[in-house]
């Protein structure tokens, strides 16, 4: 740690769990679909880019404040979602995996595409209450920025955490992701609480583009992070809610001190080897029970 | 007094027809059974009431009401259970928790209540945890209560499949071969449970069962299907001394 004093390297364990949450919320809207539906949405990225330009639309044209346009932003990501399953991804139950995965990652360079004809392809941003602030905890300066990302991403888990373990629908989702044919005669209706599952895996991805945005600024291609959340996803065990967030972070964290400690590069694919070790060393990842997968 | 009736019933895959025309009534509090050889019918019979396929023609009535159209989700809802051949439990939750997701259909609150875990939810929950032991106790599975349902072993599965059932406080109680994969002192207790289901509680059962031991036992009235056909509807000895089942059963 030579160099080094506490204070920068409680800044960077701070910055990488900022860009750790973001990851473990991208990989948990990865984790809530394959559980309940066995597929892999790769255009979960794109729909984090999509929520953090509904929340520019909202507040710089339709001149909405920030917690409105958040919270606007994250029920129209919702929405978004739902028909999402409802009309497209239902037409392909039933057929090979490698059929969603071709019509997710066609959905992303969709997306993508729309949000260029709508907002066009250069950089944008949007104020938010925390840009510029700074809290003093002790002797550390924190970026107000890192900060809302941390207690916004605990907030969240929180109410998942609840939502999940107390509610019916919460319940429901569990159960028909265990069993669909058990669930359908405990009176579940599967089908729309699949749909539930990609609303609310669409509002998480929305609250990550928005907490994301005053960080890396908006633009088409921030998608892109959907791709180390997958590395995230694949650490934490691929089925496993704690897991993925517990493995964003991890790779967040890493990220961030293999671009001080290792050789330049090294960051923008510290994710990858993380994944590429994962996979030789316990393919099941950290809380993964793949092996034991129902068949 | 009839609880559930199907009207003329039929199903094609294909060119194949699976159920071709049967009609038949359960009375209510009655032990209906479902015979027939292997390829029979039966399983689509109950699929067909289950609502996991759609008839191609018939209609199926529950207390009066036409139910030819109604949902698989919503069948729980109106008072119908099932049990599988085959076993289909929550594999990665236990006993109890697999019970309580059978009264699923009766919980109530909206949804901020149920995350804040508000007295009145709170109430509820100690409700329904309570109809839980009831069957339980009734089931006598106090001792798999907190077993992970993978750690089960067969037979036990199989009663905590009529535990959940029964949890769901059905007014028609469908099994699907209970016996099947059951020893024979396992089909004997089966017996008895389905005794008293029907005595004690009240329950209407219908039921697909190959194991003639256990159909003589605990039925009131026998269908026999073959080849998607009725061949004899009547008591348990009527319809096994009837010539056409004798010759489906033999050959000849």
């Amino acid at each position: 740690m030579g160099g080094w004093t506490l204070s920068e390297i409680v800044q960077l364990l701070l910055n990488g769990l900022a860009a750790g949450c973001i990851y473990g919320l991208v990989a948990l809207g990865f984790v809530l679909i394959y559980k309940a539906t066995e597929m892999v949405n790769f255009a979960q990225g794109d729909l984090l880019m999509l929520g953090a330009f509904m929340a520019y639309a909202l507040i710089e044209h339709y001149s909405m404040n920030y917690w409105a346009a958040f919270l606007g932003a994250v029920l129209f990501m919702a929405v978004f979602g739902y028909l999402l399953d409802t009309v497209i991804l239902r037409q392909v139950i039933g057929q090979p995996q490698f059929a969603v995965v071709m019509l997710t990652i066609g959905l992303g360079f969709l997306f993508r595409s729309g949000a260029s004809m709508i907002w066009g392809t250069e950089t944008r941003a949007f104020a938010t209450p925390f840009t510029d602030g700074v809290t003093r905890v002790g002797g550390f300066v924190i970026a107000d920025v890192n900060l809302s990302i941390v207690i916004g991403t605990a907030i969240l888990c929180g109410l998942l955490y609840a939502f999940f373990r107390f509610t019916r629908i919460g319940v429901a989702m569990q159960a028909a992701s265990q069993n669909q044919l058990a669930a359908y005669y405990m009176g579940i209706p599967v089908k729309m609480i699949f749909s539930l599952v990609w609303a609310i895996s669409a509002g998480v991805a929305a609250v990550a583009g928005i907490l994301l945005a005053p960080v890396s600024l908006i633009d088409v291609t921030i998608g892109l992070i959907g791709l180390k959340a997958f590395a995230a996803a694949v650490l934490g065990g691929f089925g496993s809610i704690p897991g993925a967030v517990f493995g964003g972070l991890v790779i967040g964290v890493i990220e961030q001190f293999s671009g001080i400690y290792l050789p330049e590069g090294f960051k923008d694919v510290a994710a990858y080897i993380v994944i590429l070790l994962v996979l030789f060393a316990r393919p099941q990842g950290l809380f993964g029970n793949i092996g034991r997968k129902r068949v | 007094m009839t609880l559930f009736k199907a009207d003329n019933l039929a199903i094609n895959f294909g060119g194949i027809k699976a159920v071709d025309g049967v009609s038949f009534d359960v009375q209510k509090g009655q032990v209906f059974t479902i015979i027939g050889p292997n390829g029979a019918g039966k399983t689509t019979v109950f699929n067909l009431i289950s609502r996991i396929y759609n008839p191609t023609e018939g209609k199926l009535f529950f207390e009066g009401n036409d139910i030819t159209e109604v949902a698989p989700h919503n069948i729980a809802n109106l008072g119908i259970a099932r049990t599988f051949q085959n076993i289909e439990l929550f594999e990665h939750a236990t006993v109890l928790h697999n019970l309580l997701l059978g009264r699923h259909a009766h919980r109530s609150g909206n949804l901020a209540s149920q995350m804040l875990f508000l007295p009145s939810q709170r109430k509820a929950e100690l409700a329904h945890r309570e109809k839980v032991e009831h069957v339980i106790d009734f089931l006598d599975l106090q001792h798999y209560r907190d077993t992970y349902i993978v750690n089960l072993p067969y037979g036990a599965r199989k009663v905590v499949e009529l535990a959940r059932a029964l949890c769901t406080e059905p007014k028609l109680l469908l099994l699907d071969e209970p016996s099947s994969g059951l020893n024979t002192e396992e089909t004997e207790d089966m017996a008895f449970w389905i005794h008293d289901i029907r005595n004690e509680l009240g329950i209407t059962v219908l039921m697909v069962e190959h194991d003639m031991t256990l159909v003589n036992e605990v039925s009131d009235r026998v269908l026999a299907l073959n080849y998607g056909r009725v061949l004899a509807l009547g008591t348990p000895s009527e319809v096994q001394s009837h010539p056409e089942v004798v010759k489906a059963y033999l050959g000849g």
